[in-house]
């Protein structure tokens, strides 16, 4: 009896949450259309999130490309495909280990920075503040940050992925002394528009889910101090759940249009 | 809706307000008149319901039912732009201040004025009105200073500069005093005090604090269980021998 009503209260409490998630992304599409466009505080927030993850992403990508090289090489030469690594490792960084890696360390990194300054900020009363001093703070907070993720996810995907391409051409290149040129060669004849125009799509959604949980767990923050931690930490659990449901869709639907 | 007393007009007129969160009726027909240039303390335990009628009158929060007239607008019946132009006609001060914390005092100061270009004009550089704020609240040496660098007084002051820099005519008061020495609370209500008397404002202040409401008030609200359960000025207030008041006014 009470595992049912802990299931009942569950989904309960499930369903008041996605259609919140639902209103507040109503609430979106609503206000980014209208006037005034809060244009300086985008281009702030696209610095926060483009240039202050640059690092950590650049890190990430190199070390993927260094290890995915290390790790298949020994299996590639003992099938006679050495040849074929750059293929290989092209392919399967800009179909899905780029972007979603990328993806989830910006659920980290950027997803609970939101949660949490946007959480502090409702707890110090600091959104009330810009209410009653006549500033609309979704617009001012919310649209600029969720635009900013939405534009500035993908150019971070796409800085990772030569990343990690560079770091496996380093790898190639030490242990079986190919050149740049050939490397690079070899990963664009390979590449095809299908490889790279549907996950580049995707990454503009992942950029908006990242954007839109992280702000949607901070503006809602509830329960004082204590419950900025709590914002900022499902912000990423949250956020990462959708980006794989994302990326689970997005495959599915290239899959419709590019199979053979 | 309107009402007057000494020959002088109401600002704000609430008529039995009421809201409840779930099977807590905070407010239970709450009424209330704040004529021009008065101040009016309004005291009650924590959880009366004096911060829910303070937001309810600004917006902050939804009621259920009852009326609000602010300045002769119906604030059921006001959409959003007249809203945002009422609203540089109130000014609130937060209890714990709400100073941006990621923009230095200048910015803080300036960015309601950003808001209001009709009322203001452009702002290009904002720095005659800001030093004119903070010239009111003796801190013109912190201009280019980020929160975190001010004392508790200094950030509940500059909040204040912050408040008086759209010129309002009706300034809220949520607990101006709360978490400072006895010292810094003094000077903020000697500061609201001469605000006041400056400015011709008409002031709503929610406190615990009686020496503040003894020294500001001009008349004062005892709110009980929702709704205005003693009312009058502070000397009558304070020689009431209901059980309640007497309560109050003791600790």
């Amino acid at each position: 009896m009470s595992e049912n009503k802990s299931n009942i209260s569950w989904l309960n409490s499930f369903l008041i949450e996605t259609g919140e998630l639902a209103y507040f992304t109503g609430r979106f599409f609503k206000e980014v259309f209208r006037r005034p466009f809060e244009f300086k505080e985008f281009l702030k927030q696209c610095y926060n999130v483009g240039n202050k993850s640059l690092l950590l992403v650049g890190i990430t990508g190199f070390i993927i490309g260094l290890v995915f090289t290390l790790q298949s090489r020994p299996k590639m030469m003992e099938l006679g495909a050495e040849s074929w690594i750059p293929s290989m490792v092209s392919i399967s960084i800009i179909r899905e280990i780029g972007p979603i890696i990328t993806a989830l360390i910006c659920a980290g990194k950027i997803g609970s920075g939101i949660g949490a300054e946007l959480g502090s900020m409702r707890v110090t009363e600091q959104i009330d503040a810009m209410e009653v001093s006549g500033t609309n703070p979704f617009k001012y907070l919310v649209v600029t940050r969720i635009m900013a993720t939405t534009f500035m996810i993908p150019l971070l995907v796409i800085m990772g992925d030569v990343i990690a391409l560079f770091g496996s051409f380093l790898i190639e290149n030490i242990k079986g002394d190919v050149s740049f040129t050939l490397y690079f060669n070899e990963v664009f004849n390979s590449l095809e528009y299908s490889d790279f125009t549907p996950s580049t799509i995707k990454t503009f959604f992942f950029g908006f889910a990242i954007g839109l949980v992280g702000c949607y767990k901070g503006y809602y923050t509830k329960h004082g101090t204590a419950g900025v931690g709590v914002s900022a930490n499902s912000a990423v659990v949250e956020a990462s759940i959708v980006l794989f449901i994302i990326d689970f869709v997005a495959v599915l639907i290239a899959d419709i249009f590019y199979s053979v | 809706m309107t009402s007057n007393i000494n020959n002088k007009n109401a600002v704000i007129v609430i008529r039995d307000l009421h809201k409840r969160f779930g099977n807590n009726h905070v407010l239970d027909g709450f009424n209330m008149d704040l004529y021009e240039g008065e101040t009016l303390v309004i005291m009650g335990k924590s959880g009366s319901g004096k911060s829910v009628m303070i937001k309810c009158l600004i917006g902050l929060e939804s009621h259920d039912s009852g009326t609000i007239n602010i300045m002769g607008m119906d604030m059921d019946k006001v959409n959003e732009i007249e809203l945002d132009e009422l609203r540089t006609e109130v000014g609130f001060l937060f209890q714990g201040s709400a100073l941006y914390d990621s923009m230095t005092v200048r910015e803080n100061l300036e960015f309601p004025l950003r808001r209001h270009t009709k009322k203001f004009g452009e702002i290009g550089d904002g720095t005659p009105l800001v030093m004119e704020a903070l010239h009111n609240v003796g801190l013109e040496h912190t201009i280019d200073l980020m929160p975190e660098e001010l004392s508790g007084g200094m950030k509940r002051r500059i909040a204040l500069a912050r408040t008086l820099i759209l010129k309002p005519k009706i300034i809220l008061y949520d607990e101006p005093t709360t978490g400072l020495d006895p010292i810094t609370s003094k000077e903020i209500v000697v500061l609201m005090k001469s605000i006041q008397e400056k400015y011709k404002t008409s002031s709503i202040v929610i406190t615990h604090d009686v020496d503040c409401a003894r020294f500001i008030s001009n008349r004062m609200i005892l709110l009980v269980d929702g709704i205005n359960y003693a009312e009058g000025t502070f000397s009558e207030l304070d020689a009431s021998e209901d059980p309640k008041v007497r309560a109050f006014f003791k600790s």
